[in-house]
Parts: C-alpha cells; structure tokens; sequence
C-alpha cells in the first residue's frame, strides 16, 4: 500500500470507532461526567470546604486535574478494548484481517479513536468542574502532553487487553482490579507527601500517579514527582506497549488460529 | 500467465494436534471457476483461512498470481477478495457502512468506494436496504452482503466458502449467473459447496479434499469420466413382469412399483441394449432419470473409498 492508501485505511479504523462511541453516547460519554460531577459535589464542595488549602490551592482545585485524568484513563482503555473485543466477539475484524492493511495501522487506528474519547471526556469533566471552581493553567503544552501521553498510553493497554480477551469478562478484569485501584492510589485525591515514608515509596511504583502528578504540575505548577520523570516514564511505557501490540498483531496472537 | 492460487506441501496441525491438512498441493489457473469439495471438517475452510490470512499455517508455500504470500503479504491480500461460511459483518453497522469501510482498509478513499457500493448494492438487490443496520437482513440478504463487501475492492481471485448454504432456490440460481458473469469478466473464482451440483453447474476444474489431503483433482469432465456407474430410474407405460427385470439381470434391474423400475449403467454397457429388451418386450417408455447427481456419486465413492 502506498501513503495515500495506508492514510485511507487509518482514517477508515478511525472514523468506524469515532462514529461507534458518538452513537452510543449514553453510554460512552455520560457516565464519566456524571460520576466525576458526583464526585466534584462530594469531595470538592461538601468534604473539600472543611480541607486546608494545599500549597495554596483549594482541595477542588487540587483534585480537578487528577478526576480528569481518571477520565480519560478510564475512558480510553474502555473504548479500545470493549471496541476491539466486540469486533473479535462479532468476528467482523476478519474484515481487517483479510485486508492488506498493515499491524501498526491498524493499532494506530484503534488508538486515535480511544485516544479521541478520552480527550473529549477529558475536555467535558474538565468543562463540568468550571461550574465548581476557577481553574488557570499554569503550562498548556504540560497538561495538553500528558493528556496525550496518557490517552495514548491507556488506548495501547486496552488494545493489548483485547487481543488476549477470550470473553467479555477479560475485559472488565484489569479496569475493576487494576486501573481502578490503581486511580485511587495514584494520588487524584491527596499529595503522597501526605503519606507514611513507607507509603509514598509503594506509590512510585504506581504509573497513574506519574500521570496525575505532571498533568496536576500543567494546572497549578506543583507535583509529587519531578515533571521529567513522570514524562520519562510515560514515553517508555508508551513505547512498550507500542512494541507489544505490534508483536501481537504480527504474530496474530488472540487474533489468529 | 502466473497462476491464480499456487499451494506447495501446506501444512496445518492445530494447538489440540489436530491434522486439518497434510501437505497438500494445490494449483488454481488464472481465469478458472473452481471448485474446491470435501465432507465437514476435510480441511475446506482450513485452506481458505490460510490463504486469506485468518489462520497461520504450520508449513509450506502460499502464492497468490505472482506474489508470495510470506514475503509480500500486502499485495497478496490486495488481490484477493473473501466471502466466508459464516456471517461476520457488525451487525449495528449500516449495509453501506459495511461495504465503504471494507474498501477503506484496501486503500479505496471514500468517494470511489461510495461509488461502487452503490453499483455492488444494485446488482446485489441491496440498494434499498443501505441504511439499514445489517442485523435486520434476511439470511440470503446477509450472504449477497458478505458477496458485495468481498468485491468493492475489484480482487482478481474471489474465494467463497459455501456461499449459497441456507439460500432459496431462485436466489441461489440468480447468484449463479452472477458469480458467472464475474468469471466470464475474468475473475477467477474458487467455490467450496456442500451442493454438488453447484460445483458441477459452475466449475471448470474441481479438487476432492478430505481428512486434510487432496484426494482427486482434474477437470469436472474428467472426473466424471472416473465415475464407472450410473443408476437410472424409468417409468413405462406397460407394467413390468419379472420376465422382463429378468432379461435385465446384468443391469441390476429392480422394480420400484408396477410402471418404474430403476437399473444401473456401467462404463461398459449401454443403454440400447435396455431398450432393446424392453422393446422385445413391447413396453414403451414414458420417462427417463438419472437416480442421483453424478458429482455426488463419485463424490461419495472417493470419500467413501478413502475413509474405508
């Protein structure tokens, strides 16, 4: 295939997902606002009104950035991997099977399309807290990177997590018993310098909290871990996962018999 | 001119160690309507997943007109337009979705694609249906679908895993002479059928597959030349007597009722001398058929043969 030809086929993987999750909207991007608005009530205005203001910030201000990025974490793996299982499930990704259509096409297109939904959550939680609190960015191109990265990063991960599902159930798997917990623990709701010693060393083994604190440091310029760091750890884990759903899809692994 | 389907010695052992082919050769010419038969689980669908990249083989060649299929994967699947046994489209998606999005993924852009979805949808009688999510088509619908969505991407060899089971009589002949129509144009064509007398309607050259090896291959004349029997069922006038099925001994005679006897004709032997008798006989008859399909007849030998 040549350049027009292989952009013809990204745009077409592409556009199938975007008009997936526009579809059904209900239930791809209702939810998240209306747990993170839940949430923005909760913790922000009835328990954050009764919290000291950490390094000058409010609690709301504090957590708003952290709930986005649960967002758009939460929803970037469960467009990719409820997508792509669901085409395994129906057998229509024969229709890419068959095709000439190269691996790294076909994973850059699910991709962008979770990639997509989790911007676009991301964009309406973020537009929903705006009803709470004030919000100044303290870098653009910082929180515009790392809402990348992540949503890139999270998109890979629920591609991989599809290939290897057999059911539906594998898919619900790692966001129940790991993301979620992951998310909680990663620091969206307190700084790790709040914590025991012991504690704040568990939780830099946690990814999310690398997430959560660079995209918090874009808002209000203050994170729990130095912003190269967070970056550096995002980039290699990105590639990672890059480099592990292309070796699944060359190899057909889940795909194939 | 290259072939159209060239296998050397493939090889599939599935992860449960079954044997679904054993190095099996298999040549395609170009421009040829072939049919490709065996039993359930002969290694049919085996073969036409490897080939079409949904199954990877254990061992041996793979070439597809003048590429090879491990080392230029891309322009083999270019060529190459699929309709398998199964239906499997997305059935939220729109029929026109279905066709446009499959030409997307063979670098067709959108325009051309709509174009020929919509001339694909007419000849398919599936126009009207276009903004309908698939689910809600009719089994032979579905089928004609799965026909349209192989073919918006113009492949030069068509493969269609038993494309007409489940199909109604007149639907199935109307895909007949459509799938003629494509052959005359010069797309070659590969049929695997449960319906024999589809293969021998339609094609010009025919391989027996089963338990996982080629069993026979050669031209549909050919192959019903090996045929060495055939059985004819005749109605007459006049009641046949037991003299009469007598002096038919050497043909196997056997009375069905009073006005149908049924006989069967070796290579050797020739239906004047039945008419012959019954003329001596002064019965006239009103009605001749063949008992069975021919294909099926050797179908079943060979299989049958090779089972034992």
């Amino acid at each position: 295939m040549n350049k027009e030809q292989l952009l013809t086929a990204y745009w077409t993987i592409t556009r199938k997902e975007c008009v997936r999750f526009l579809r059904i909207w209900k239930q791809t991007l209702l939810p998240s606002v209306v747990t993170t608005g839940l949430y923005y009530v909760i913790f922000g205005t009835f328990i954050g009104s009764q919290i000291a203001p950490i390094s000058g910030h409010t609690y709301m201000q504090f957590i708003v950035p952290g709930l986005v990025m649960m967002a758009v974490i939460t929803n970037s793996f469960a467009n990719v991997a409820s997508s792509f299982f669901g085409s395994k499930f129906q057998r229509d990704v024969e229709e890419l099977l068959v095709s000439p259509t190269p691996s790294w096409v076909m994973i850059a297109g699910y991709v962008t399309g979770g990639v997509l939904r989790g911007l676009l959550v991301g964009a309406l939680v973020l537009g929903v807290a705006l009803f709470f609190t004030q919000l100044t960015v303290y870098n653009w191109a910082i929180v515009i990177g790392f809402l990348l990265l992540t949503a890139i990063l999270f998109s890979l991960a629920g591609l991989f997590n599809a290939a290897f599902a057999k059911k539906f159930d594998d898919t619900m798997i790692v966001p129940t018993f790991v993301l979620t917990p992951l998310t909680y623990l990663g620091g969206v709701f307190y700084s790790i310098h709040a914590l025991p010693s012991l504690w704040q060393m568990v939780s830099q083994a946690n990814p999310v909290l690398y997430m959560v604190s660079g995209f918090r440091y874009g808002f209000l310029g203050i994170a729990d871990v130095n912003i190269f760091v967070s970056l550096s750890i995002l980039v290699v884990l990105s590639i990672a996962l890059i480099a592990a759903n292309l070796f699944v899809f060359s190899r057909g692994y889940g795909l194939k018999n | 001119m290259p072939k159209a389907l060239s296998i050397k010695q493939l090889s599939k052992t599935y992860a449960t160690g079954v044997h679904a082919l054993e190095a099996v050769d298999l040549t395609v010419e170009s421009g040829d309507f072939f049919g490709l038969l065996g039993p359930n689980g002969a290694g049919k669908s085996t073969l036409i997943n490897i080939v079409s990249g949904l199954v990877n083989k254990s061992s041996g060649n793979v070439g597809i007109f003048e590429y090879d299929f491990d080392k230029q994967v891309e322009k083999t699947k270019a060529c190459l337009g699929v309709v398998p046994q199964e239906f499997n489209f997305n059935v939220f998606e729109k029929v026109e979705d279905i066709i446009v999005n499959q030409a997307g993924y063979y670098g067709v852009s959108r325009t051309v694609a709509k174009e020929s979805a919509e001339v694909l949808l007419k000849q398919l009688e599936l126009w009207d249906k276009r903004h309908q999510p698939s689910r809600v088509l009719s089994g032979g619908m579905k089928r004609r679908l799965m026909i349209a969505r192989a073919l918006v991407h113009h492949p030069r060899l068509l493969i269609l895993d038993e494309p007409t089971a489940g199909v109604d009589v007149e639907l199935r002949r109307s895909m007949w002479e459509f799938l003629q129509k494509l052959n005359a144009e010069g797309m070659t064509i590969i049929l695997t059928t449960h319906y024999l007398e589809e293969a021998e309607q339609l094609c010009k050259n025919l391989a027996i597959i089963n338990q996982g090896k080629i069993i026979e291959e050669g031209t549909v004349k050919d192959l019903l030349g090996k045929l060495r029997q055939e059985t004819f069922v005749l109605d007459t006038f006049e009641n046949i007597g037991v003299n009469v099925l007598q002096k038919l001994q050497a043909f196997q005679a056997a009375a069905v009722d009073a006005n149908t006897f049924e006989l069967s004709i070796s290579e050797k032997q020739s239906l004047n001398d039945v008419m012959r008798i019954l003329d001596e006989y002064s019965i006239r008859v009103r009605s001749m058929r063949s008992k069975t399909n021919r294909l099926e007849e050797l179908f079943v030998n060979l299989t049958h043969k090779k089972s034992v």
